[in-house]
């Protein structure tokens, strides 16, 4: 159980924040406009150049060897509902690290997402 | 400039790639994992063994396919698309999940689970209907 919850919480912190690195980096690229492989390729190229994206994918990492950890031992259906929660951390770590005011009606759907995580947690068995 | 039209069909279509290849690549890492069992560390040499097992694994590396594609649309839709609509726009995902595990591994999924799933949906569409933008005001 506490193996779990550890595993539970890099799912969702380390992929909350890997996510958040991996926009940052691809907004430095700039749009994509062309999609035949010689030019994704060539964006793809330049995404490995931005420090940015290798920190994203290493905290991606971290969260992906969580995830295989967490399905060794739970459902699926039980594991994903729960990274759910990443959108509560995402709201809380907006507030506090990046001054963003979340509005009332985004703390409403978070409220929700927290409310189906402990739904989720209630129908275990 | 994309013109608008454009720019909403391309970004309809690496969502729905999104929720298609996300949920289907987290079912076949699910099937990978339980077909190699419990996991229990003791010593380095069971991280090895355990290591050495997880990418002998079909269905792991279907599991990481389907992710890598799913990450890849996602890296794409990013490079315009605000996160804070991308991220929200995938909330079907859960369901998909659910239904997937339901239906292709035979998960037993009490009512109250899927009350769960459906409430999380309902609250992540919520949280993406709101201003993507309050860092500055103009």
């Amino acid at each position: 159980m506490a193996w779990e919850t550890v595993l539970l919480l890099l799912i969702v912190f380390a992929g909350t924040s890997g996510e958040l690195c991996v926009t940052r980096a691809m907004k430095t690229i700039g749009e994509v406009h062309d999609f035949r492989p010689s030019s994704l390729l060539r964006v793809m190229l330049r995404a490995i150049q931005v420090p940015w994206m290798w920190l994203g994918v290493a905290l991606m990492a971290v969260a992906f060897f969580s995830l295989l950890g967490a399905l060794s031992m739970e459902n699926v259906s039980f594991v994903v509902p729960v990274t759910a929660l990443s959108y509560a951390a995402g709201a809380l770590g907006g507030q506090v690290f990046l001054g963003e005011r979340v509005s009332r009606r985004r703390w409403l759907g978070v409220l929700l997402v927290c409310i189906g995580v402990t739904l989720v947690f209630l129908g275990r068995k | 400039m994309t013109s608008s039209a454009g720019l909403h069909l391309k970004t309809f279509v690496l969502i729905f790639l999104m929720i298609l290849f996300g949920p289907l690549g987290n079912v076949s890492l699910s099937k990978g994992m339980k077909t190699i069992g419990p996991i229990s560390l003791h010593s380095p040499a069971d991280l090895l063994r355990v290591g050495v097992q997880i990418f002998q694994s079909p269905f792991i590396w279907l599991g990481v396919l389907l992710l890598l594609l799913f990450f890849v649309s996602y890296l794409l839709v990013l490079s315009w698309a605000d996160y804070s609509f991308v991220q929200p726009a995938g909330s079907i995902a859960y369901a998909v999940v659910a239904l997937l595990a339901h239906f292709l591994l035979k998960e037993p999924i009490s009512p109250t689970r899927w009350a769960g799933v459906c409430v999380i949906c309902l609250g992540v569409l919520i949280v993406g209907h709101t201003s993507p933008r309050t860092t500055e005001q103009k």
